[in-house]
């Protein structure tokens, strides 16, 4: 010890002993005050507006309600997975080195992401009015009012929609991962089908689900706009209750509940594919 | 009979006027080169000599436009038939691989699977052999790089010096004729870099054919049996290490080596 260190020391007291005291967060404090306000509010108007609540209990299970459900869910799934597989193939093609491959996906975005999709589905389910028959010319035929039913132009609508931006999400996902991965894969003689399969597209999950993620909850509120094509899907049947009873709000919250609770189920399910898919991460998605 | 030393099935890999050109630059120009079955061969050269494209070529990352590779008597990447070469396909080139192990410098671990997954892929997924087989050979081989504690660890969790051990046992699982090594060492720290040179001298040992592409001279001195010195996709110099790091012939050779060591 330094003399004037040791000369210093003994006009100092033990800082060990002093009180510590918190800073007031008086603006905290008043904005959590105005929120509960607001929302003791809204939950106050809610309660003595215009809304019969036994009639939104007594119709959220109704029959033709849980029918709408279930389209609505199974539509969701299978756009979804029509637009997956699409997305698939024309990432890869659009990543062709081959200029015929790779324009022709370029049209494909660029035709689909370039027109609003309640006129796709319009397009789809008047299909008819352009071609009355459809098929091979001399080896069979149908038509075309018996393919393109509600449920056939919505999914052909939502799906290959879906494909157009899915197709740019998993070019993003395949381009995200290095270049050194396909060449490690090939000195160990991986074809090109099993590198995509075990090395890359397993690494390009991890960017490409959380986007797919977003667009799977999107595509379960799109299903919606099929109620314009007479796809009886959860708000299409809602409407039609309403239109017979006069119970618009009521109906209307049902259709809301519904669909957010579809929504959070997924959004929980999605937390835990991310989690399964960013394995040997250091970074596994919460910064620390 | 006698055995002749130049007998062809001593010689492993054989390049005959090898050149491959970026645009307008001659990355590799007309290279000829034999290497010995057991034979360390070591490449030295500035950064751009097209030793790494060398190396590329030899697995068929690279194309090359002229010349032609024999592997263990099979030529590398087309079928001959008569004055005409047909370009393999895929699958083909894949097998062809098979023959040499590739190590590196960014070591390309199969970041979404454990050390001994990264092991394990290649003999499961491409030889398809058993797995419960296969699983016992790759532990053996990451006790051999040293890294019989980590093999449950990803590579974000590895580090470089034991990433490229992992990758070192992963080529090695795939029982290759040849190791092809490009710049293992050049991404480590320096305290790394000497547990990977282990790793290498004790392969060296056993007898395992390598070429390397590196610039740890005092490596190339104490474990090459011939040193190759390339500069703008020539060879300049070839012989053995005291020959071209000790007493170079060439002026090339002269201020690269002096540039490394300073």
């Amino acid at each position: 010890m330094t003399p004037a260190a040791g000369a210093a020391t003994p006009t100092m007291p033990d800082p060990t002993t002093y009180t510590i005291r918190s800073r007031r967060h008086y603006g905290r404090w008043l904005a959590t005050a105005l929120i509960v306000l607001a929302l003791a509010g809204i939950v106050r108007a809610f309660a003595l507006g215009q809304i019969e609540w036994p009639i939104v209990a007594q119709f959220l299970t109704a029959p033709a309600i849980l029918f709408g459900l279930v389209n609505t869910v199974i539509m969701a799934i299978a756009a979804m997975a029509l637009g997956i597989s699409l997305g698939v193939l024309f990432a890869v093609m659009v990543m062709s080195p081959n200029p015929v491959l790779h324009y022709s996906a370029k049209g494909y975005i660029w035709f689909f992401r370039g027109t609003p999709l309640i006129l796709q589905l319009l397009l789809w389910f008047n299909l008819a009015l352009v071609f009355p028959t459809l098929g091979i010319p001399g080896l069979f035929d149908f038509r075309t009012v018996d393919v393109i039913t509600p449920f056939m132009a919505t999914l052909l609508g939502l799906g290959i929609n879906q494909g157009a931006y899915t197709a740019e999400v998993v070019r993003a996902g395949i381009l995200s991962v290095d270049q050194g991965q396909t060449e490690a894969a090939q000195s160990i003689g991986m074809t090109r089908p099993t590198i995509m399969r075990r090395i890359v597209l397993p690494q390009a999950m991890r960017v490409i689900i959380p986007p797919v993620g977003n667009e799977f909850i999107s595509m379960v509120k799109l299903t919606s706009l099929a109620s314009v094509i007479q796809f009886s899907e959860i708000l299409r049947n809602a409407q039609t209750i309403y239109f017979a009873n006069g119970r618009v709000i009521e109906l209307l919250i049902v259709a809301a509940i519904w669909y957010i609770a579809v929504v959070s189920l997924m959004s929980f399910g999605q937390h835990f594919l991310e989690r399964r898919f960013s394995r040997g991460q250091a970074n596994r998605g919460r910064g620390q | 009979m006698i055995t002749d030393p130049m007998e062809p099935a001593q010689t492993l890999l054989s390049a005959r006027k090898v050149t491959k050109t970026f645009g307008s630059l001659k990355a590799l120009d007309a290279i000829d080169l034999d290497v010995t079955r057991g034979e360390v061969l070591c490449i030295i050269g500035p950064s751009g000599s097209g030793k790494s494209t060398l190396l590329r070529c030899l697995n068929q990352i690279e194309h090359f436009d002229r010349g032609a590779i024999w592997i263990d008597g099979e030529l590398v990447g087309y079928r001959q038939d008569g004055d005409t070469l047909y370009e393999l396909d895929d699958r083909a080139v894949a097998r062809q691989r098979l023959a040499c192990g590739m190590v590196f410098q960014r070591f390309n671990l199969f970041n979404h699977m454990t050390a001994l997954q990264n092991v394990m892929e290649g003999p499961v997924t491409v030889l398809k052999r058993p797995r419960q087989e296969v699983r016992k050979e790759a532990l053996a081989l990451l006790s051999r790089v040293g890294l019989s504690d980590k093999h449950n660890a990803y590579p974000a969790q590895l580090s470089g010096g034991q990433q490229q051990r992992v990758a070192i046992a992963r080529a090695l699982a795939m029982k290759p004729k040849l190791m092809l090594f490009d710049e293992p060492t050049s991404a480590l720290d320096p305290e790394l870099v000497g547990e990977v040179l282990t790793v290498m001298r004790d392969l060296a040992a056993s007898g395992m054919t390598m070429i390397v592409v590196t610039h740890e001279l005092t490596f190339a001195r104490e474990v090459a049996d011939r040193v190759i010195f390339m500069d703008r996709g020539w060879i300049v110099e070839t012989g053995t290490p005291q020959q071209v790091l000790g007493e170079p012939s060439e002026q090339r050779t002269r201020d690269f080596i002096a540039a490394v060591l300073s």
